[in-house]
């Protein structure tokens, strides 16, 4: 069961996926000037490998790079929100099977269905699952990790919204269509 | 862009010739004692026991100071927005008041909120020496036989050892591309409105992930090429068998988690509570 959850080609996706994530979350975050909020086009990035490689990989490509970041950034990782990014990734993941976006298929159903997906994915997440971790784990104040949360979520599901969005369909675009050749 | 990344460091010193197991059973069990309890005295001891870790691994203090001033920093940032947000969170969890002097309208500073903000800084900064050397002692390639040594499938342990190795390969594709982007006028800098620059940084994001997505394909075709995963069990280049120091620093770290557990629990709660006697 183990061999068919995680192939060699999600492995190696959930390897370089964490590579990737790591990096655009230290270099390619647009601060928008509200203070401690950033576009973290890393999110975006851990929703297109996540419909293309899964939920299993989505959950540990969230993990894994979330980790490694705070470890090579800050020294020491910050878990209630590793814990939100795979939970990210898990969701979203969810929603690979219903899209097919490797036969090229990414019109406006997939398009609305992939954001609902991103919308509860980065609700649950941030609204719920990081603020939770916080207060029980860092014994923060509720109102402050709440507004945190709430912050972070609504960047996120912008960030996501638009920019994995158009990662998307600039991927489906490069895929073959089903039965897209003619008889002549 | 030189590097900002902490990284391995080699040395020779007593952390460094631990296992990479160990180290990391030592450095989880660390963690958990600090994120479980709130005691300041626990925390202390905890403090102080990282920091002689950290003089016995003789990596000098400048090879870190960067990742710790911006520790710091953020520190100061989370304990002003915890003020301005609960005033009084310390009032609560330790059930008396001691007003010391008011700032502003609802904002008085009282002996309790001051020892609760002591405590998050400490719970911080207890674990991070630990964090910070576990990864400049570790190398990275013992570091994934050592999760799979603690019980970590090693298919999950060769997607680390896999992130490990390429995250140095990334960034300098990143570094390449976003030149490249620069040279052709696409600006990313402070300069650019807020939407254009989102629009400028998928210029970046498109070449490295379909550059990085043909590397999955190559990588994977390679691993399967060499049967990865056919077996249930594998070797490790890099592990090493456990010697004394190894046990006597799970003794230790364990020892020390049950100390710190039995005084946690002797409180009644998570928090250590000197108010009540005054």
């Amino acid at each position: 069961m183990n061999q068919k959850v995680l192939s060699i080609r999600t492995i190696v996706a959930i390897g370089i996926g964490a590579a990737v994530f790591l990096i655009l979350g230290r270099f390619a975050a647009i601060p928008t000037g509200v203070p401690n909020t950033e576009i973290q086009t890393a999110y975006a990035f851990l929703a297109l490998m996540a419909v293309l490689y899964g939920p299993a990989a989505g959950i540990a490509i969230g993990f894994i790079g979330h980790t490694l970041k705070d470890l090579t950034a800050y020294g020491s990782p910050w878990f209630s929100w590793i814990i939100a990014s795979a939970v990210v990734g898990l969701v979203i993941g969810l929603s690979s099977g219903k899209l097919r976006v490797n036969e090229g298929e990414f019109g406006k159903k997939e398009i609305i269905r992939f954001n609902i997906y991103q919308i509860v994915s980065n609700v649950i997440a941030w609204g719920i699952v990081a603020p939770t971790l916080d207060i029980f784990i860092y014994a923060e104040p509720a109102n402050k990790v709440y507004l945190q949360g709430a912050v972070a979520g609504i960047s996120n599901i912008i960030t996501v919204g638009i920019l994995g969005t158009v990662l998307l369909f600039t991927y489906a675009k490069t895929r073959t269509k089903k039965g897209s050749l003619d008889k002549e | 862009m030189k590097q900002t990344m902490l990284g391995y460091l080699k040395q020779e010193s007593l952390i460094h010739n631990l296992t990479g197991a160990t180290k990391l059973i030592c450095l989880i069990l660390c963690s958990l004692i600090t994120m479980l309890t709130y005691d300041t005295r626990v925390l202390i001891g905890m403090l102080i026991f990282s920091v002689i870790v950290f003089r016995l691994s003789k990596i000098r203090f400048s090879d870190i100071a960067f990742v710790l001033y911006f520790i710091l920093f953020f520190l100061l940032l989370n304990n002003i927005t915890i003020f301005i947000f609960s005033p009084y969170e310390g009032v609560k969890i330790y059930g008396t008041r001691t007003e010391l002097f008011q700032i502003a309208g609802p904002y008085t500073v009282t002996l309790e909120q001051l020892f609760y903000h002591l405590n998050i800084t400490l719970k911080y900064l207890a674990v991070i020496p630990m964090a910070l050397l576990f990864m400049v002692t570790t190398n990275p390639s013992e570091f994934a036989a050592s999760l799979n040594k603690i019980g970590v499938s090693y298919r999950i342990a060769y997607a680390v050892a896999i992130a490990l190795r390429y995250i140095p390969d990334v960034q300098r594709d990143y570094h390449d591309i976003s030149f490249a982007q620069q040279a052709r006028g696409i600006d990313m800098s402070k300069k650019e409105k807020l939407s254009k620059r989102i629009k400028n940084i998928t210029a970046i994001l498109m070449p490295l992930i379909f550059s990085s997505l043909q590397r999955i394909e190559t990588i994977s075709c390679a691993m399967e090429l060499r049967a990865f995963g056919n077996h249930k069990k594998r070797t490790w280049y890099r592990e090493r068998d456990f010697g004394i120091g190894d046990y006597i620093a799970l003794v230790l770290v364990i020892f020390l988690f049950v100390v710190a557990s039995v005084i946690t629990l002797s409180n009644g709660g998570r928090f250590f509570n000197p108010f009540k006697s005054i």
